[in-house]
């Protein structure tokens, strides 16, 4: 089975964020792989795993679109046991909305579909932790034909069938879809494992092939800002809230919170 | 021809307080049609009309609620074409982003989603990197597809009661093939509270809990509140899972919210900060909750909560 998981190198959430480039986009200092595709990957890994892993001719391999510092986020999905990587970069990609960033990542999927093993399953996380938007899985799904299955917390596959539950919105649904297809997990999929020690010594030796547009056969106008069909006129940063009242119990705080409530009009 | 179209699936017996915001936002942009699915009650199209919604499309087929998302964007796809529509308004919910992302692709249109403002000529507006920044973005494409937050405008009728025009849409058939296919469904039960992303006060716990939400569902069943948790609460299997508000749950933006027993680490306040007022009760005076909270008490939860679902209880009588 060929499986491609698509990780994002995304600012950490752990530091404030910034928009501040070329089109208002974020500022990619300080990124790191985002946490919610360490459950795709390792989707991905169990997968190949109960199917006798890399012997047995079972691929999973991490993509990546982004400029020069994304390559840290598939380092980092080979170090926890991505078998090899793409990094898919190209200055024209810059400030892609979620359409021009489907269109590159199917052609690249197409791409490391070409050597005549064409890929099973694309895994993703549920949604990127920098951009949230979620779009991506249902627009690859659109571009390449494929079904989409979304929000999975449980994924099989037998034979060419993918079978998932997901516990969206009022109900709980099992859901079927044939092969090749997208599915996106949630986290509650899985616990992800960590890099150890032989897993960053084996990652050294992994593959990670580059590509730009020109290999994956995308002009620069269909992509980036110009290729882009939305766009962001203005970004202002929000005024941090501040503090308001802050009270200690002295055993009437139940009441004096009733009576801020009354006062705000939100009895 | 229509200027904007709304995607109501499957209301039911009455059309959600979010589906009439639509409507209402809708009518701002122009002339109003509603692109529908499910059963179509005399009622919803009565409310439908009372909100401006001259046509209403139903697809062709019944079995779209069978799979998941694709064929669904194929019938939206096809009632733009029907209506000559140049906004697409769908709701926020995660099926609603991936109709309208796959939408966007179908008609070579711009989506933005997580929008919590609409201006007459389609710039939205929204709040982006968990609250963080506000924005303003376009879509550059002919047509511009939304997907709407709950809680932005006050629903509003038109005003004019005229009975809307039913059109059906045929569905192309290619919509149906390669979509993942539902092969069971089962309802989860209903609690009789607000749904959390969609509710006035959002009543949410975290760790300082401790297995017990009794106290914040009374406090919650006496506003009228949804209750939520952290994930940290979820985590440990004290609610279930549904109930997470943040990053990898729920976003929620209420009027009020009720942080109880949440210490305030940033990815809980990424799931709320852009709520209008936030209260938060907490035993540690340095939690980085009260930073961001407009009236704060450093308490215990366990009596803090029982006496001011008492005091409403009164207040209310």
């Amino acid at each position: 089975m060929k499986i491609v998981v698509l990780v994002k190198h995304v600012p950490d959430a752990q530091f404030d964020r910034h928009i501040n480039g070329p089109g208002n986009t974020t500022d990619r200092e300080e990124s790191i792989l985002s946490e919610l595709d360490e459950y795709a990957l390792e989707a991905a890994l169990q997968l190949a795993e109960e199917r006798g892993g890399p012997k047995a001719g079972n691929e999973v391999i991490a993509l990546s679109m982004g400029p020069s510092g994304a390559v840290n986020a598939v380092k980092k999905s080979l170090q926890i046991g991505a078998y090899s990587g793409v990094h898919l970069s190209d200055d024209a990609l810059a400030g892609s909305d979620a359409a021009a960033t489907s269109l590159a990542l199917a052609a690249a999927i197409r791409h490391i579909s070409a050597d005549g093993r064409p890929v099973d399953l694309v895994l993703t996380g549920m949604a990127s932790t920098d951009g949230e938007t979620s779009l991506i899985p249902a627009q690859l799904a659109e571009r390449l034909n494929f079904p989409q299955v979304t929000f999975a917390s449980s994924l099989e596959v037998a034979g060419s069938q993918v079978t998932a539950r997901r516990d969206a919105g009022a109900f709980s649904e099992t859901v079927e879809a044939q092969l090749p297809a997208v599915v996106s997990v949630t986290d509650q999929i899985n616990e992800p494992r960590y890099p150890n020690f032989k897993g960053i010594l084996a990652a050294k030796k992994k593959k990670i092939a580059s590509l730009s547009l020109a290999d994956i056969g995308v002009d620069a106008s269909q992509v980036g800002l110009a290729g882009s069909w939305t766009v962001v006129e203005s970004a202002e940063a929000r005024p941090p809230r501040t503090a308001g009242t802050i009270i200690t119990d002295d055993g009437d705080a139940g009441i004096k919170l009733v009576d801020f409530l009354a006062a705000q009009k939100l009895l | 021809m229509a200027n904007a179209l709304v995607f109501i699936d499957n209301p039911g017996a009455a059309l959600k307080k979010s589906s009439l915001e639509l409507l209402t936002i809708a009518r701002s942009l122009g002339e109003t049609a509603v692109a529908f699915t499910g059963e179509l009650t005399d009622d919803v199209a009565a409310t439908l009309g009372a909100y401006g919604a001259t046509t209403v499309y139903r697809p062709s087929v019944e079995e779209l609620d069978n799979y998941l998302v694709g064929p669904k964007a194929a019938y939206l796809a096809a009632a733009v074409a029907a209506s000559g529509a140049t906004v697409v308004l769908l709701d926020n919910s995660p099926e609603g982003k991936e109709i309208a992302g796959r939408l966007g692709i179908k008609l070579n249109a711009g989506v933005i989603t997580d929008v919590v403002g609409v201006e007459a000529d389609g710039t939205a507006h929204k709040s982006v990197l968990a609250g963080s920044y506000n924005t303003t973005a376009k879509a550059t494409t002919p047509v511009t597809v939304l997907s709407v937050k709950a809680n932005n405008v006050e629903p509003a009728p038109a005003g004019a009661d005229a009975a809307p025009a039913t059109v059906t849409v045929e569905v192309p058939a290619e919509g149906l093939a390669n979509s993942a296919r539902i092969a069971a469904r089962t309802e989860k039960p209903v609690s009789g509270r607000p749904d959390l992303s969609e509710a006035r006060i959002v009543v949410a716990g975290g760790r300082g809990v401790d297995g017990d939400f009794g106290p914040l569902e009374e406090l919650a069943d006496a506003l009228g509140a949804a209750v939520g948790a952290s994930r940290a609460a979820t985590d440990a299997g004290w609610i279930g899972h549904d109930a997470q508000v943040g990053q990898t749950g729920v976003t929620v933006s209420p009027q009020l919210y009720i942080s109880a027993g949440i210490s305030g680490a940033i990815q809980q306040k990424a799931g709320m900060q852009t709520s209008k007022v936030i209260v938060a009760i907490n035993k540690d005076a340095e939690s980085p909750v009260f930073e961001i909270a407009d009236y704060g008490i450093v308490g215990d939860l366990f009596k803090v909560l029982p006496q001011a679902t008492e005091e409403i209880k009164k207040r209310k009588g």
